[in-house]
């Protein structure tokens, strides 16, 4: 029977959940890296033992972690990310220049091909690549070549890159998102790159319709459909049939549709799923209620999946990268919270159960699918 | 040898309890002694001081012999009672909220 391994970044450790194909019973394991923040831990999609942390923490800086067993045991490898050349300077709050400095990282995306190639994505924002299963990490730095850099400006989180997706029918092809610069595209492996933001609109620039600029939180993409993303922006849902080439907004009946998570059904690529969050200063669901929205027609109608969650006095967020979904027959759907909880949905979204209940607030949340 | 006390967490980095006990080879200053930690437990680069400027990392502190060393240049001498290993050389993090 399948196995189903979840991978929990919290603001104070790690912790990893492990469960059948039943999706009933959980054993939890952790805290892994205690005290520290681990933004992100994803394994290696050819070698899932293999699995990247993220571990960081504002007295000691950024480490990363790897583990060839499953996230048993980790050993510590390589830290040094330094920006390729002078690396100049992008916007503050205010619109003055301030220098690029390196923060943390908040997003690490193994290779479909190799679990020892693995892009992360940092703040300030940048793309680098290790080859050599995180030894060594160097830029890409087309991605801040790109011209446009001097104009990004750090959303209310930091600069940060913190969406990566390689397209599995094109391994030139990936899509990356910056808060608050927008998302780009680069067709040749990372030379070169281009914003992919037109039809998004944002009333928070001078330029609502600005080429860069746009405070994009999270892209989903179906690895079976990878031309169509859709997209969590600070407010909007978006839609693209053009592998990003355009956007158009899908939000329709949400109450609000300001949030941070987005997802996709792991066989159903027009059934989305997305937490809305009452506002930009409010973080926390309408009303009280958490409520995942459900579209099945790719966007625009949405269905609000309610049974298990809390349905009153709830005041948690869910943040960007803490929503993840399994490949098993019935789809599980998961998702975190900054109150502790990880809810799971064995069928879809219809139901959901809190799977651990009093973490450390959660930063994200991947899953594994094994054998 | 020079005795050194890493905060917790950076002793449960380096796997190791208690003071940590390291000979420096030629002038012990505040530079060579953080080289000499890192050869031995590259674990800890970059968790002390920054791997590209050798900056002090800003929420660390140096203190020894009840001094406050953190802003000594990295090229100056260890105090003598630290050298001759009769004081600690304490790394730890900022008091940084309640």
């Amino acid at each position: 029977m399948s196995k189903v391994r979840v991978l929990v970044g919290t603001r104070k450790g790690a912790f990893i959940l492990n469960s059948d194909g039943k999706r009933q019973q959980w054993d939890v394991s952790g805290p892994h890296f205690g005290g520290w923040e681990i933004y992100h831990m994803k394994g290696s999609p050819v070698d899932p033992n293999r699995i990247y942390a993220s571990q960081s923490s504002g007295w000691f800086g950024q480490l990363i972690q790897r583990s060839d067993d499953g996230g048993k045991t980790w050993e510590p490898v390589g830290n040094k990310f330094a920006y390729a050349g002078v690396p100049g300077t992008h916007q503050w709050y205010d619109g003055t220049p301030h220098p690029w400095e390196f923060k943390r990282v908040w997003h690490l995306e193994p290779s479909l091909h190799d679990p020892d190639t693995v892009y992360a994505g940092v703040e300030d924002a940048a793309i680098f690549r290790t080859t050599d299963g995180g030894k060594a990490w160097e830029e890409m730095p087309g991605l801040r070549g790109h011209g446009s850099g001097p104009h990004w400006q750090p959303g209310a989180g930091g600069m940060c890159l913190h969406t990566i997706l390689l397209d599995p029918s094109d391994p030139q092809r990936i899509f990356i998102a910056i808060s608050a610069a927008g998302a780009f595209r680069t067709d040749d492996g990372g030379a070169t790159w281009k914003p992919i933001n037109r039809g998004l609109h944002s009333q928070y620039i001078p330029d609502p319709n600005a080429e860069v600029g746009h405070c994009v939180h999270h892209i989903a993409m179906n690895p079976a459909r990878p031309g169509v993303l859709f997209m969590q922006k600070h407010w909007d849902v978006m839609r693209s049939d053009n592998a990003g080439d355009s956007w158009q907004e899908v939000s329709g009946n949400l109450p609000t549709d300001f949030g941070f998570a987005i997802d996709i059904h792991s066989h159903e690529p027009d059934t989305v799923y997305v937490v809305p969050i009452k506002s930009d200063s409010e973080h926390y669901p309408l009303e009280g209620k958490l409520r995942v929205f459900r579209s099945r027609t790719g966007g625009n109608e949405w269905e609000p999946l309610t049974k298990g969650l809390p349905q009153q006095n709830c005041y948690v967020n869910v943040l960007r990268d803490a929503m993840a979904v399994d490949s098993l027959d019935d789809c599980g759907v998961y998702f975190g919270t900054t109150g502790g909880q990880v809810y799971a949905s064995a069928d879809g979204g219809d139901s959901w159960n809190a799977i651990v209940h009093d973490l450390p607030a959660v930063l994200s949340v991947e899953v594994q699918t094994l054998p | 040898m020079i005795r050194i006390l890493l905060p917790a967490h950076l002793r449960t980095l380096a796997r190791i309890d208690g003071e940590l006990l390291l000979a420096i080879e030629g002038e012990a200053t505040q530079g060579s002694l953080l080289s000499a930690i890192e050869g031995r437990y590259p674990q800890l680069l970059g968790t002390i001081r920054d791997q590209i400027t050798l900056q002090r990392r800003p929420f660390l502190r140096f203190f020894a012999c009840e001094r406050d060393l953190s802003h000594e240049a990295s090229d100056t001498p260890l105090p003598g009672p630290v050298v001759a290993g009769e004081e600690p050389f304490i790394i730890l993090g900022a008091i940084a909220g309640g």
